[in-house]
């Protein structure tokens, strides 16, 4: 029998098994929505298109599976270019599917046309222009496995609305052959018997996880691994949960707004194993002094993330899980003891001594202080997501982050607006976790339209809000960098956020006085609804220790 | 450090698009450049000569390669093929009476052909590699170059010689 093409890709996203899509509709993708009326597959309609394709990356973050999206032509598709080069900076598997106008009109400059593929050609893994009807299942087949292979990536799918309407007899390919895409996963294994070689010499080993520990969900691995060798591990902030933050080798973040102890530990050491990390100038500072006496071992899928920004002696091309087996199995006799490494952990320990994260405490509400409460609160049973500046470098540094996809940020792009929409989506992927969005007075309101979409669906995220009535991270730059000249960083309006929670219809709470912080948590944990919290936060807060940009990481400046 | 990278790539629209955005939106450069129909015509082979130290050219290997519908990529120099390349000039050269013998033995030493006159100009076509191109191009140019259009490089390996 034949069906038409918007019922073809339906069939398609039913062999991809697929359950959720975010989306908006509009006229070039009315078809679609046509078929949808009748289909199981469950659509969240969101408020603006970027809202979606942040929900479907954080759907992918947060549960392993691939994130689809579906937005109209022109306007619709444009919206979604910050969302798609939010997941390719941080390599997250969503497919995203545009209306276009039917073919003949193509480049016609016709009603909502853009040329999406054009646009999204450079923040995108790889994207299509289905032109014929017959192509569609075969498009669709890669897509996702293109999203959700190698070193994973967003994938558009752009489909004009003619082909929507052409009919076919629906197959669906059992196989996929790209002559031009087979990531290597195996590990080379003299590269993998040298890596065990060196990392049995080494005296001052470290690892450096990132993203690449997650995506590949590789944290059981990891955990067996470095506590086998005594190796202690650094985490980025996309690797956060990669390794337990509360381990007793976990070192925590490295880089700008790293821990003092871990910063000194990559500097000092004779060995950094770099796990699905990609040596991010937030990460390294000064590349010249970065780990200058260590030898460098990389593992990542990515051969174009090797001695990209740093000379790798040791690089391991492959899947980080399947080589982090592969020196399991390698090392199967040969476990280091901790007394072993005892000299080691002592430099360690003193640099812990020096310095670690604290704050004071005040009649004002430090940030720092409410997400330790948040973390207190929900015993870091929960799925946080982080909209960028101040408030992301908090969540990290003060939230332990034991289990793997629970920290969801945009630590590539640094989008702010990303965090709410992303805990939608996280929270649809996981309708019982407790889900927060730690946010800024400024990035809430990137994708505070969003609020509609968690009421409607009943949702019950929350989002606490630390206000400090600026821009924090840009104050804090002209604060140390540009003598105080507050240029366009403080806001002199602002909505009242409880009424416009309410407004919503979502629940708004305050705290004002830090004895009133607790209380809110609570409160609002106990809610199922969704639930802004506003912190009245100290304005001048910075975020400490800090790494000036391109400065070695080990000239810290703490607090 | 010059090299030149052939690159095999599916015969498909917005191929081009992809190398040429990964060029410049990486900060490569692009000295040349050519693009056919290989044997198979669903493949297309395109001829790059690229510059940049060891670094940059590892990562211009390696970005390539990456791209989805790229299926090979030879860096003749970073690989030690050793290869043949040929570019094609057409260079009008202004002529006199006094000039016209002088053009014609430069043309002659250089087998290069004259494919159209007119009372003031010669178009000369000039096969080879670059070296000689560059060459005959020196020897017109006091006599005054009107235009000149050069192409890119088709390039192959050379087969091995038995030993």
């Amino acid at each position: 029998m034949k069906i038409k093409g918007a019922q073809v890709l339906l069939e398609c996203l039913h062999k991809e098994k697929v359950k959720t899509i975010f989306g908006y509709p509009g006229g070039s993708v009315l078809d679609i929505y046509e078929a949808l009326y009748d289909s199981k597959i469950n659509h969240i309609l969101v408020r603006h298109e970027q809202g979606a394709v942040h929900a479907a990356d954080g759907y992918a973050r947060a549960t392993g599976e691939v994130g689809v999206c579906l937005v109209t032509s022109g306007p619709g598709a444009t919206n979604t270019v910050t969302g798609l080069a939010t997941a390719y900076m941080d390599s997250i598997p969503i497919v995203v599917f545009t209306g276009q106008v039917p073919t003949g009109l193509i480049g016609n400059d016709a009603f909502q046309e853009a040329d999406i593929v054009g646009i999204t050609r450079p923040c995108t893994k790889h994207n299509y222009l289905v032109k014929d009807l017959q192509e569609l299942p075969r498009v669709v087949k890669e897509a996702f496995y293109i999203a959700r292979t190698g070193r994973p990536g967003p994938v558009l799918v752009d489909l004009p609305k003619n082909v929507l309407n052409q009919t076919m007899e629906f197959s669906y390919p059992d196989s996929i052959d790209i002559r031009g895409y087979k990531p290597t996963v195996k590990g080379n294994k003299r590269q993998i018997t040298r890596a065990i070689a060196d990392i049995m010499k080494a005296e001052k080993p470290v690892i450096y996880a990132g993203g690449g520990v997650i995506l590949s969900d590789a944290a059981r691995e990891l955990r067996t691994f470095a506590r086998r060798m005594q190796i202690p591990v650094t985490t980025t902030l996309m690797g956060m949960g990669g390794f337990p933050g509360s381990d007793p080798l976990s070192l925590g973040m490295l880089g700008m707004h790293g821990t003092y102890r871990a910063n000194m530990a990559v500097t000092h050491c004779d060995l950094l194993i770099a796990v699905g990390a990609r040596f991010d100038d937030r990460v390294t500072g000064d590349l010249n002094t970065f780990a200058a006496s260590a030898t460098i071992m990389h593992i990542d899928i990515d051969p174009t993330s090797i001695s990209k920004n740093i000379e790798v002696d040791t690089p391991i091309v492959g899947d980080v899980k399947e080589t982090l087996k592969d020196l399991l199995d390698g090392t199967k006799n040969k476990k280091i003891t901790k007394a072993a490494r005892k000299d080691w952990f002592a430099e360690i320990e003193h640099w812990k001594a020096k310095h670690t994260l604290a704050y004071e405490m005040d009649d004002i509400i430090k940030p720092q202080y409410v997400v330790e409460t948040i973390y207190k609160l929900t015993k870091g049973d929960c799925i946080v997501t982080t909209e960028v500046g101040q408030n992301q470098m908090w969540a990290a540094q003060y939230f332990t982050f034991d289990k793997p996809r629970t920290l969801l940020t945009s630590g590539g792009l640094g989008t702010m607006g990303y965090g709410f929409p992303a805990a939608i989506g996280a929270q649809v992927g996981n309708p019982r976790a407790t889900v927060v969005d730690i946010a800024g007075d400024g990035s809430i309101q990137m994708n505070i339209q969003e609020l509609a979409t968690a009421v409607q669906y009943n949702l019950p995220v929350k989002i606490a809000i630390l206000n400090n009535h600026s821009l924090g991270m840009v104050r804090q730059w002209q604060q140390l960098f540009y003598d105080k000249r507050y240029s366009h960083s403080t806001f002199q309006a602002h909505p009242d956020f409880v009424k416009l929670a309410e407004a919503y219809g979502a629940v708004g709470l305050r705290a004002t006085h830090p004895k009133e912080v607790e209380g809110v948590v609570k409160k609002a944990l106990g809610t199922k609804k969704p639930v802004i919290m506003e912190f009245i936060v100290e304005k001048e807060e910075c975020v400490y220790p800090m790494v000036p940009a391109g400065a070695p990481i080990s000239n810290m400046m703490l607090l | 450090m010059r090299h030149t990278i052939s690159v095999l790539v599916d015969n498909k629209p917005g191929v081009l698009a992809r190398v040429a955005g990964l060029f410049s939106g990486r900060g490569f450069n692009i000295e040349s450049l050519s693009v056919n129909e290989t044997l198979d015509p669903t493949m297309s082979q395109m001829t790059i000569v690229t510059r940049g130290d060891e670094k940059i050219l590892e990562q211009i290997n390696k970005q390539l390669n990456k791209l989805v519908d790229i299926i090979k990529v030879t860096d003749f120099q970073s690989k030690h093929v050793d290869y043949i390349d040929r570019e094609l000039a057409l260079v009008k050269v202004n002529v006199d009476e006094h000039r016209r013998s002088e053009i014609l033995s430069i043309i002659d030493i250089f087998r290069a052909k004259v494919v159209d006159v007119s009372r003031t100009h010669y178009t000369v076509e000039i096969t080879g590699d670059e070296d000689k191109i560059n060459a005959i191009i020196d020897l017109f140019r006091p006599l005054g170059i009107k235009e000149i259009v050069r192409s890119g490089k088709a390039t192959l390996p050379r087969e091995k010689k038995p030993r």
